[in-house]
């Protein structure tokens, strides 16, 4: 019985000796050291063996349990590594496949612009208020002291409505006009807001003119709003939006409901000023007009003038993306071109 | 409008370069978008920063730098033969050297001075000689050249007489450049001092009506260079007849007519303007015709006065032989004008004409008529210069479709005090150039002098609208260089505005604002420092329908979809697509808000519905894209009842269309086409992260969907928009044959009233859940909705959780039926449930569903 242990010790070392795989392994174990295996099976018939051979034979087939199974767990660990090793060399894939793609949304260039207006307009206390497009003349031009035939309506070309004095409107500063009257509580409470929307002007469609455009309005109105605190207001707009170092000059220029009236350039933020063909070698990028609001539209929005003051600005969002992307044709906006669309 | 340097020098000194000028018009409001540059050199930017300390930009010209030795002012004394040829001549050419240089050329205009020896009066032109660099005259293309000695049929050549083309200053290559006089210039003077210049374009805004005149802008610069302003001559040389008795003026309508003057020259002869005169009119893009009304023009853009003369004879002999009276008047009906530019015109009632007696003469301040226009034979001129209101003009202009330069100017004002002066030196530039007489007097009818503005500024106000401090004496300083008069009383400015300033008002309010920025602009606005916000900061409200909408976009971004923005402007045509032939419309019944000036006629109207455009937008991208999940938030436009301004409800729409799945290089992913179910998913997606609680849906009865495959979202029992499948035959008009278009649109304003943004959460569970599976067979007729309410209701408060994972027809379930399987999902956090409980709610729930559902419980 013991010869027969001893054998069967040898072959079974010797098979183990000889094993590579894992599934192999783990047979040898099942017929080796497993609850059928022959080792348990002769350890369980050790109560059958005449009472003298009992002690060594199971004194010698423990002994051999030990040894076989430090030599499995020497032996799982080898083949762990073996395999662990096959599969490092032989997993490689093609990394330069493609991945899966996903299905993936995407805001519209012009949303996202608008947004981060607005964001950082709401850090400066200038909270959003929407107002409406298909608007009337007077609020859209009279009460924006643009009077009918009022030479100033020249630069804004109009889509005019079969409804006699309902037009679209052509810039956002009707807003103001609402802004005051509906939050101004009769002239007598501060405002800041700004009026993002889509306004609408009759000109041919090209790359660079388009028959419908968003623009951000700005808007405050307080008792002591100064020409200084629009300069100020707009530097620290231009620094948050084009980087700490942004440079903004401030022109001359003319609109009916503001007095002073100036334009607003950066110093171009792709050529820092240097001179390239986005900025037409000038260095500077026009990114809004803006002004003191002329006192006939806060008297018109319900305010005294000679109390309340208060500056606006515009800014074209469309314009600033095109610039910021280089973007050369106005109409990929409007045209949802998904080839378009996804590079956002 | 273009400004040539050399002309605005004869009213300021200029001591800048032009780019630095340009500079200083751009910032005072004078945008000085092109400047042109005529043979001189470009300013260094290094210069303007070493010599006046400016960092100014500008694009780098490319023109032609005259060469100061080699391109000259040049006098032809004699035009000579060619002895080998016939199409060229010898011109011998004065250009300060010792000896005449004899210049090969084919210039035609030279061919009639040919052989006449030396000429009695030589003629100017620039000479360009061996080295020098010219652009190529018979180049298509810009080409530039350098000039190279080259015999022509055997005779010797190393000089060139210069066309315009070869100088860069026109396109003109027919002949040489060719003046009859000097110029003030002596032969060998560098080109660039004769004929060397520098034009700025200037963009004018419309209350900068006064600067739209060589005059003009020279009166801006001198204000902001605080430099003394030289006007020009006004003094006439009268030796004539007076001319009381021989015209007479009616002004019939002085508030659109408040001045008009006439001055008579007589015995003129009709003849080229000079050189000098002419050389000015090209350089502001206008052709020389003749003498008189070269003046006319000359005045119109070095003023701003335009001017208006008649051939006085013709009106005599319309007069019956007597002397004319000129009426300005409104049209009487139905009476028509000749104008200068050929069109035959009706009159609308508001055109203020010029007539006499015998009818109508010209579109007052717009444009001349034919019939007594200047003529090769006018022998007397009647010279206008007259005063019409602005607002009167534009709409002439508008009225009558005409664009004339002195229409431009009147149409955005030009003071009556002007008309005067445009008389007295327009009449006077004629006598010097047409050698006539100028009768003694001028007829000046002047009905209505404006009032003069005066306006009291205090300093106060000046520093509560700017911020910064001036005081009352620098600001009456700035204000004294622009032309205004100015008293100082205390802290009080009195100021009476310079006639050119129409554009301050007598308002006190209004002209103390427009002084205010006259302060600031002639101060210069970079010097106006930068300050924060010191005024109290208005109260901050709420503003959700915004916010949630943006938070609506965000959802619908992360379910995948990608935002479009489309044109507003459609035609009821292209909404009538989503109307299936035959049957009723399910669109707006509000009326659209129609264009009356549409610029095409595929935009009319504003939108009724986001579908067309979304499925528009499909239809394009369709040829690059197999999947396509769109979606738009924006207004339509209803308009309603007798309100003249129409409802803008927001609205939603999403359309998706195609591979349910990405499109990649694995086989097989995609998974089939987007169904009823994805756009439910969406829309389900949406009201998940919104709060929306209490949704419902019911079938949709709307005629652009498929019947059996749409839904109405119902929220609170109001509906909130349709979704579903688009009708097979609308899909198929926007090329989607075959190929099932989901689409929706939501009322997006009762989506967003019915968020929660205080909505619940649920403490995580300190117990475990028990699952159990339950299928069943129900008629086909029951639905999902119906057999969850079943199970809710029979669970009770210990069912948390019921997914349906399974929806299954065919065999081994009956026809007619259906098998529905579900994961329930048992939990409280009371205690850990036993088997025996949730056993007892399962059986509840199966005999529940065997009562209400009539289900037949599955193995």
């Amino acid at each position: 019985m013991l010869e027969q242990l001893e054998t069967q010790y040898k072959d079974a070392a010797a098979a183990l000796e000889q094993i590579s795989d894992s599934a192999a392994l783990a047979a040898w174990e099942r017929d080796t050291l497993g609850r059928g295996g022959w080792l348990t099976g002769m350890l369980r018939g050790v109560g059958q063996l005449p009472a003298e051979e009992r002690a060594a034979f199971g004194k010698r087939a423990n002994e051999l349990k030990v040894a076989l199974t430090g030599a499995y767990e020497a032996r799982e660990e080898l083949i762990k590594a073996q395999e662990l090793a096959r599969n490092l060399e032989e997993g490689q894939i093609d990394v330069t496949l493609p991945g899966r793609p996903r299905p993936t949304g995407g805001l519209h260039p012009s949303t996202q612009t608008l947004r981060q207006f607005a964001h950082v307009w709401a850090d400066m206390g200038f909270q959003v208020f929407r107002s409406r497009e298909v608007e009337d003349d007077d609020t859209n031009f009279t009460l924006l002291n643009m009077p009918p035939h009022h030479p100033a309506r020249d630069m804004q070309d109009t889509f005019y409505t079969t409804e006699p004095n309902v037009i679209l409107r052509t810039h956002t500063s009707p807003g103001q006009i609402r802004a005051m009257r509906e939050l101004g509580e009769d002239g007598t409470k501060p405002i800041r807001v700004i009026l993002p929307g889509m306004c609408y002007r009759y000109e041919q469609i090209t790359a660079r003119s388009e028959i419908q455009f968003h623009q951000v309005e700005g808007l405050a109105i307080g008792r002591n709003i100064r020409m200084t605190d629009l300069k100020g207001t707009i530097a620290a707009f231009a620094r948050r939006m084009f980087g700490a170092d942004a440079q903004v000059r401030f022109r001359a220029s003319y609109f009916p409901f503001t007095e002073p009236s100036m334009e607003v350039d950066v110093e171009c933020f792709l050529c820092h000023g240097d001179g390239c063909r986005v900025c037409k070698y000038s260095g500077w990028l026009e990114i809004c007009g803006s002004g003191m609001v002329h006192p006939v539209v806060l008297r018109n929005g319900g305010y005294d003038p000679s109390v309340w003051s208060g500056f606006a600005f515009g800014f074209g969002p469309e314009r600033m993306t095109m610039l910021m992307h280089g973007i050369e044709d106005i109409r990929y906006f409007w045209g949802n071109d998904l080839r378009f669309l996804e590079q956002f | 409008m273009l400004i040539p340097l050399s002309w605005l020098k004869d009213f300021v000194d200029i001591d800048i370069p032009p780019e630095l000028l340009a500079e200083t018009l751009t910032a005072a409001g004078l945008e000085v978008d092109k400047i042109t540059y005529i043979g001189v050199p470009q300013t260094q930017p290094a210069h303007l920063h070493a010599t006046f300390k400016q960092d100014v930009r500008y694009p780098k010209s490319d023109h032609l730098v005259w060469d100061r030795e080699k391109l000259l002012w040049g006098a032809v004394k004699e035009v000579k033969a060619h002895p080998n040829a016939d199409r060229l001549v010898l011109a011998m050419v004065d250009y300060g050297a010792d000896a005449l240089e004899q210049c090969v050329t084919g210039a035609p205009n030279l061919f009639e001075f040919k052989d006449q020896g030396p000429l009695p009066q030589p003629l100017y032109t620039v000479i360009a000689l061996e080295g020098a660099e010219v652009w190529d005259g018979h180049s298509d293309e810009p080409k530039r050249m350098i000039l190279k000695e080259r015999p022509l049929r055997g005779i010797p050549n190393r000089s060139m007489v210069c066309s315009d083309k070869e100088l860069g200053i026109s396109d003109e290559h027919e002949g040489i450049m060719l003046f009859h006089e000097d110029l003030g210039h002596k032969p060998g003077t560098p080109a660039q001092d004769v004929l060397g210049d520098v034009v700025l374009n200037v963009e004018l805004t419309p209350n900068l009506a006064r600067a739209f005149s060589v005059f003009g802008v020279a009166r801006e610069v001198a204000s902001l260079l605080d430099k003394p302003l030289r006007a020009p001559a006004y003094d006439v040389v009268m030796d004539g007849a007076p001319i009381d008795g021989h015209v007479a003026i009616d002004i019939r309508n002085p508030e659109l007519n408040p001045r008009f003057t006439l001055s008579l020259l007589r015995d003129i002869t009709i003849k080229p303007s000079p050189d000098w005169l002419q050389r000015r009119l090209k350089l502001v893009g206008q052709r020389p015709i003749n003498n008189i009304v070269d003046v006319t023009n000359y005045l119109t853009f070095e003023l701003g006065q335009p001017l208006h003369a008649f051939d006085y004879d013709k009106l005599v002999a319309r007069a019956g032989g007597k002397a004319p009276t000129i009426i300005t008047r409104l049209p009487e009906p139905g009476e028509k004008l000749e104008t200068l530019d050929e069109v035959t015109r009706t009159l609308d009632p508001h055109n203020i004409l010029v007539c006499d007696t015998a009818g109508v003469l010209s579109l007052g301040g717009v444009i001349g008529g034919a019939e007594t226009e200047i003529s090769d034979t006018t022998k007397d001129v009647l010279l206008e210069a007259a005063s019409w209101q602005f607002i009167n003009i534009r709409r002439t202009m508008s009225t009558q479709k005409v664009f004339t330069d002195a229409g431009a100017r009147f149409s955005r004002g030009v003071h009556p005090s002007q008309a005067i002066l445009g008389v007295k030196r327009g009449i006077e530039l004629m006598r010097q150039i047409s050698g006539g007489v100028v009768a003694k007097g001028i007829i000046d009818e002047y009905p209505l002098p404006p009032e003069t503005v005066r306006v009291a500024l205090t300093q106060f106000e000046i520093d509560r609208i700017l911020g910064v401090h001036f005081s009352a004496e620098e600001a009456a300083a700035l204000l004294r260089r622009g032309g205004f008069e100015v008293t100082v009383e205390g802290e009080t400015l009195h100021v009476t505005a310079p006639d050119s300033r129409m554009d301050i008002s007598s308002d006190p309010i209004i002209g103390q604002a427009d002084l205010i920025e006259e302060i600031a602009r002639i101060s210069g606005y970079a010097a106006i420092p930068n300050t924060i916000i010191a005024d109290e900061m208005p109260d901050q409200r709420p503003n959700p329908a915004i916010e949630r909408e943006e938070k609506a976009r965000d959802l619908l971004v992360a379910l995948g979809l990608r935002e479009n923005i489309s044109y507003r402007m459609t035609t009821p045509e292209r909404e009538a697509q989503l109307v299936p032939p035959g049957m009723a419309s399910s669109l707006p019944e509000a009326d659209y808000v129609r264009l009356a000036n549409p610029i095409s006629a595929e935009k009319t109207v504003m939108r009724h519905t986001l579908l067309i455009s979304l499925l528009e937008n499909a239809r394009a991208n369709a040829r690059f894209n197999e999947r396509q999940q769109l979606f738009e938030i924006g207004n339509v436009y209803l308009k309603l009842g007798k309100a003249p301004l129409p409802d803008e409800p927001r609205k939603l729409g999403i359309l998706m269309v195609g591979k349910r799945g990405v499109p990649g290089w694995m086989h097989g992913e995609e998974s089939g086409t987007v169904d009823f179910f994805d756009l439910k998913g969406v829309i389900e997606g949406l009201l998940d992260g919104l709060h929306i609680e209490g949704a419902s849906y019911a079938r949709a009865e709307h005629t652009s969907f498929h019947p059996g495959r749409s839904a109405q979202l119902v929220l609170d029992g109001q509906g909130a928009g349709v979704f579903g499948e688009l009708h097979p035959m609308i899909a198929r008009t926007f090329g989607f044959e075959d190929m099932p278009v989901q689409a929706a649109e939501l009322d997006l304003e009762a989506l967003l009233a019915k968020t929660d943004p205080l909505h619940d959460v649920q403490p995580l569970p300190l117990t475990p859940p028990v699952f159990q599976d339950i299928a069943f067979i129900v008629k086909e007729s029951v639905t999902a909705a119906q057999a969850e309410d079943v199970i809710r209701k029979a669970g009770g408060d210990l069912l948390k959780g019921v997914q349906l994972f399974d929806v299954y027809t065919g065999e081994p379930v009956p026809a007619g039926h259906k098998s529905l399987a579900y994961n329930l999902t048992y939990q409280t956090d009371e205690r850990t449930l036993t088997d025996k409980e949730v056993a007892s709610v399962h059986a509840k729930i199966v005999k529940l569903c065997e009562r209400e559902l009539g289900a037949q419980l599955r193995a």
